[in-house]
């Protein structure tokens, strides 16, 4: 792995092999590496639970899981996937290593906060993997009250108190990314200027600073109403449970587009590389990234049009929850104007990138559906929704940063995987996928509710795909785990460019030393410069 | 803002980046707070009379007592930040240690008035004796403690930062990072102070008004 | 194997035009992506010998274009779903009410004269019905699949469901709010029937006394007429002809007496204390259960003389409650 030859000085792989030296590291590309490690195991654990799941549903009367383990199992799975793997996944690890490269800086503005926020996500992981030895937890991820505070039996404040460690991880993530990006860009480089990846970890950066406190405090006040049995969301006490609602889903919807946010960074990324060609309409993506943060705040009570909420705030809801539509809508036409006139190759991450495009339209359209307030009358809590969150968070957001891992793998480590077999896990994904989650698109509009261990037996055969699909994409999700591994051994060395692609990352070896640049790196005046009639070189 | 990278370290850069950190953090602080006062907004609408008579159980004067020492530390702290612009490093020293002396009685203060709660029997779950109004009175006072109680934890974190920065000023050089180390801190002391102005009249004042 | 879902509701009709013409919609515009991004990916690939000559990074009038013409389709969809949502909201005058109480993991039922099922839910075709939702303990929801209706039932308040059923048959009746280990066991059946069959089997029941009659001795049991009787020494608002009136309380508000206000002054009289009245009543909470409040509540309703057979929400003030 020596990048002597290119730089002339060691890669930021071989400053120290020691334990310690990645313990107690402060390089962020090191911490980054931390990160994939830890996120690629809860990945497994939340992917496992998911998989006894669709075990249990492929009968109607699920005997193959009790109803209280099935309860705990899609808790573990909520729990798991959205705190644990998606919200730090993209930011985390390909933020981390990519924000200072990309801006021309050595280091993120506080290298030492970053290390802490790994910890505190062990820590974090812990008190979770505590709650699972110690027999779960069984309130959904969204631990709606009063069931989470006064009925459940399982381990709720241990698995709270988890959730609610992991924030501050989360919090410290997006402090720095914010400094980092205000104050250690290279001379020249423009807010204008930065890639669309900076810009979407950026604008997820606010979002998880703003928003995770108050999920912070909630989860604060409901401990203290379980142990104490005093409280503000027990109505026998004067409170209300649906203020736990809305004080839950202020944070939970903007932390849905802290999880696509970078996906839609990562995207514009490898299209614009693989279709050799400027991304289009640049100003209008970097402001519908900044719309969707800004207005991904003011919709949270979509998630609560049958909860008891008054029919007027049920209609405001709605409307808000059209308008952010509008911005997402832009990136994919965006993305596909693109590839006109381009001159196209269908690596691995592009075909992630490619079917990005493709799912998110088709997750993104569904989310039209549940705005309209009379329709999702009768969608919500049924597996429309369901199917609705997976076309955007897997088959966009795992995508994305599957996509993303291929794309900088050999910046990242220093070789290049294996072409033939990265398309094709990406299309066994692809695949498995759709036959997973379409058929919840029927299943729940035919009135199949969530949650459910058991069901009415006509709902069998939509499951029965489902479940099959689950199977196949289990088997793409762990050939990238062969293969990718694979390559750190015996991979061919990459160099400082493979893709012959633009951003400043690229202008460095491959891994890059440990400060990043020879250097202080030149900026290119526009971001994107490829000329889709130059081969690359 | 500057677009200066630390390769060059202008003093400038340094101290707008730690000032910036800071800033982004005391935002993630009030959103925090935010949803104690989500909380409180929801009792005080629904339940307004019953909040007002609740609120009688608190001890303003020792809650304005604490206010003023408060706003006091917040006076010397700013003058310590001002020293620190101009590198005297004996007098802010000793303006942090009043700094810290004035956070640290405002904790005495609370902890006896903790300790009178208690005897009182107004803390919901562990030792609530009050039967009159009892149901908001309880929520009341959870809110009470939580709010109180948090504002305390990061009191106290700031007392210790006073502290270990005043300790770490025993002796010559008093290099300029220090200043800017020391304006921050002052962000975060004037933070907690400005939480306080907030709790001070929602949680004692009420009674007084209705 | 299910693949249709019968549409059993004046509005599920409605709902089910609204989705068809979004899926139609979007869907057109789906296949017009993924076509152009197959034609696109076909035609600009790598190997293709195609003119790439001036490839535009930005066109203003087509991102105006396409930024304004999703805004644009976005309101009108809206504002349709908006309108088929606010005809969930009808006033009901003479809608038949149903009292509606889930429970880990039963939905327990009751129609006006008495008769109760479990999980089960009788009604007449073509008349509409008002459900009064409470729950005895979590979170549940009232799921109706073939009427496209659910409501949250949530602990503390009443939730209301207000539908006319418009097809004869069985339908489905599920719990879609999770709510502990049964979850997925509380369901049952909407039965819907001829008017003539409803009232044969609303009439063959084992005699129990209505709803009201069961309020009213509980109204004595629980001693609420040692005060709120014209007789009494103690000062208590007259609760005769209660529900539908326009109470003054004693904050300056002005409200109309409602289910939720009667709950709430059951169990938490200091809440809305009327104007002119001493807040000396105690709480029943613990005493009364979910049951015995939606008894009395049925038990005042009956004390109405309805000139125009009114129920609560229609609001004609036909008396105040003045100290």
């Amino acid at each position: 792995m020596s990048a002597i030859a290119a730089t002339g000085r060691p890669s930021f792989l071989e400053e120290g092999f020691s334990l310690s030296s990645w313990l107690f590291t402060r390089d962020h590309k090191r911490i980054a590496i931390l990160y994939a490690i830890t996120i690629t195991a809860f990945f497994f654990v939340g992917g496992a639970a998911a998989a006894m799941m669709r075990l249990n549903l492929m009968n109607p009367q699920g005997t193959l899981v009790t109803a209280d383990t099935y309860n705990k199992l899609f808790t573990v799975h909520g729990v798991v996937m959205v705190w644990f793997f998606l919200i730090p996944s993209i930011p985390a690890t390909l933020g981390n290593f990519l924000i200072p490269l990309m801006i021309g800086a050595r280091e993120v503005a506080f290298p030492r906060l970053n290390i802490l926020s790994w910890y505190i996500y062990l820590l974090g992981g812990v008190f979770v993997i505590y709650t699972l030895i110690a027999g779960g937890v069984d309130t959904g991820w969204t631990f709606y009250t009063p069931f989470s505070t006064l009925f459940s039996n399982t381990h709720v404040v241990e698995a709270v108190m988890g959730v609610f460690i992991v924030g501050f991880s989360s919090i410290l993530t997006g402090l720095n990314f914010i400094v980092t990006v205000h104050r250690m860009r290279a001379p020249g480089m423009t807010w204008f200027r930065m890639p669309l990846f900076v810009w979407a970890n950026y604008a997820t950066a606010i979002i998880m600073v703003l928003a995770t406190p108050v999920l912070a405090m909630t989860l604060v006040l409901l401990s203290l109403e379980r142990i104490l049995h005093v409280g503000i969301f027990d109505p026998a006490l004067g409170g209300d449970p649906l203020l736990f609602q809305h004080l839950f889903w202020f944070y939970s919807h903007p932390a849905v587009y802290i999880m696509v946010l970078p996906a839609m960074g990562v995207v514009s990324e490898i299209i614009t590389c693989f279709a050799r060609k400027r991304i289009f309409g640049y100003r209008f993506m970097c402001y519908a990234i900044l719309g969707i943060a800004g207005f991904g705040f003011l919709v949270w009570g979509h998630h609560m049009f049958v909860s008891g909420q008054s029919m007027y705030a049920g209609m405001v809801f709605s409307m808000l929850s059209f308008m952010v539509a509008v911005p997402s809508a832009i990136k994919v036409f965006n993305w596909t104007a693109t590839l006109y006139k381009g001159s196209i190759v269908f690596t691995a991450p592009m075909l992630y990138a490619l079917g990005f495009v493709g799912l998110f339209t088709i997750g993104g359209m569904t989310g039209l559906y549940l705005a309209a307030v009379a329709l999702d009358v009768h969608l919500t809590d049924t597996y429309f929704v369901i199917a609705h969150f997976h076309y955007i968070m897997v088959g966009g957001s795992v995508m994305a940063y599957l996509g993303g891992i291929h794309y900088w793998w050999p910046k990242i480590t220093g070789r290049m995987y294996n072409e033939a077999w990265g398309r094709m896990a990406a299309i066994v994904i692809f695949v498995g996928f759709n036959l997973t989650f379409f058929p919840q698109y029927i299943l729940g509009y035919l009135g199949m509710p969530r949650r459910y261990h058991e069901y009415p037996p006509e709902f069998q055969v939509l499951n029965l795909f489902s479940s099959a699909g689950a199977a196949v994409l289990a088997v793409g999700y762990l050939l990238p785990l062969v293969y990718l591994g694979w390559s750190l051994f015996k991979g061919p060395r990459a160099g400082p460019n493979p893709w012959d692609a633009r951003g400043l990352e690229w202008k460095t070896s491959s891994p890059p030393p440990k400060d990043n640049f020879t250097a202080v790196p030149a900026v290119d005046p526009v971001p994107y410069a490829y000329n889709p009639e130059v081969p690359p070189a | 803002m500057s677009t200066t990278t630390p390769e060059i370290r202008p003093a400038e850069w340094r101290e707008q980046t730690a000032s910036l950190g800071m800033w982004v953090f005391l935002a993630t602080e009030v959103m925090f707070f935010g949803g104690i006062f989500m909380g409180y907004l929801y009792l005080r609408a629904h339940y307004s009379a019953e909040v007002a008579q609740a609120s009688r159980h608190t001890h303003e004067w020792l809650g304005t007592i604490n206010t003023a020492i408060l706003l006091t530390s917040s006076f010397s702290m700013a003058l310590a930040v001002r020293f620190s612009q101009l590198a005297k490093r004996e007098t802010v020293q000793r303006l942090l240690w009043v700094t810290a002396a004035l956070g640290s009685a405002f904790l005495a203060v609370k902890f006896a008035e903790y300790t009178m709660e208690w005897h009182e029997g107004l803390v919901p779950g562990l030792h609530f004796t009050i039967q009159e109004n009892a149901r908001v009175t309880a929520l009341f006072f959870f809110l009470y403690f939580l709010a109180t109680g948090v504002h305390a934890v990061h009191l106290t974190i700031g007392v210790l930062a006073v502290l270990w920065m005043s300790w770490r000023l025993r002796r010559p050089p008093f290099p300029d990072w220090r200043a800017d180390e020391i304006d921050v801190l002052g962000l975060y002391w004037h933070f907690v102070d400005a939480i306080w102005i907030f709790l001070y009249p929602l949680f004692y004042l009420v009674s007084l008004s209705s | 194997m299910k693949w249709t879902l019968a549409a059993a509701s004046d509005v599920a009709a409605r709902v089910d035009g609204l989705f068809f013409t979004m899926l139609a919609i979007t869907g057109l515009v789906a296949i017009a992506i993924f076509v152009l991004m197959i034609v696109f990916c076909l035609r600009y690939r790598r190997s293709a010998k195609v003119d790439r000559s001036n490839a535009p990074a930005n066109w203003l009038p087509l991102e105006l274009g396409w930024t304004l013409t999703p805004l644009a389709i976005f309101l009108v969809i809206f504002a349709w779903s908006a309108y088929v949502y606010g005809g969930f909201y009808r006033p009901d005058p003479g809608a038949m009410p149903v009292w509606v109480v889930g429970k880990q993991w039963m939905w327990k039922i009751e129609h006006a004269n008495g008769h109760r099922e479990i999980d089960e839910l009788h009604l007449p075709l073509g008349q509409r019905v008002k459900l009064v939702i409470a729950t005895e303990d979590v979170i549940h929801s009232f799921y109706l699949p073939e009427m496209r209706l659910k409501q949250d039932a949530v602990p503390g308040r009443y939730t209301t469901l207000v539908f006319t059923p418009t097809k004869t048959g069985t339908f489905d009746l599920r719990c879609s709010e999770y709510c502990g280990t049964d979850h997925a066991r509380m369901g049952g059946h909407v039965i819907v029937q001829t008017p003539e069959q409803f009232q044969r089997w609303l009439a063959g029941t084992p005699a129990e006394p209505t709803m009201a009659a069961r309020g009213f001795d509980t109204f004595r049991r629980l001693g609420c007429s040692g005060c709120h009787d014209p007789r009494s020494s103690v000062h208590a608002p007259d609760l005769d002809g209660l529900f539908g009136r326009v109470v003054h309380l004693q904050d300056g508000r002005t409200i109309v007496a409602d289910e939720a206000y009667i709950r709430d002054s059951i169990l938490l009289p200091k809440k809305d204390v009327v104007a002119g009245f001493v807040p000396v009543m105690p709480s029943f909470q613990g005493q009364a259960t979910e049951g015995d409040i939606l008894d009395i509540i049925a038990y005042i309703k009956s004390t109405s003389s309805p000139p125009s057979g009114e129920r609560g929400d229609g609001l004609k003030a036909t008396r105040e409650i003045l100290p």
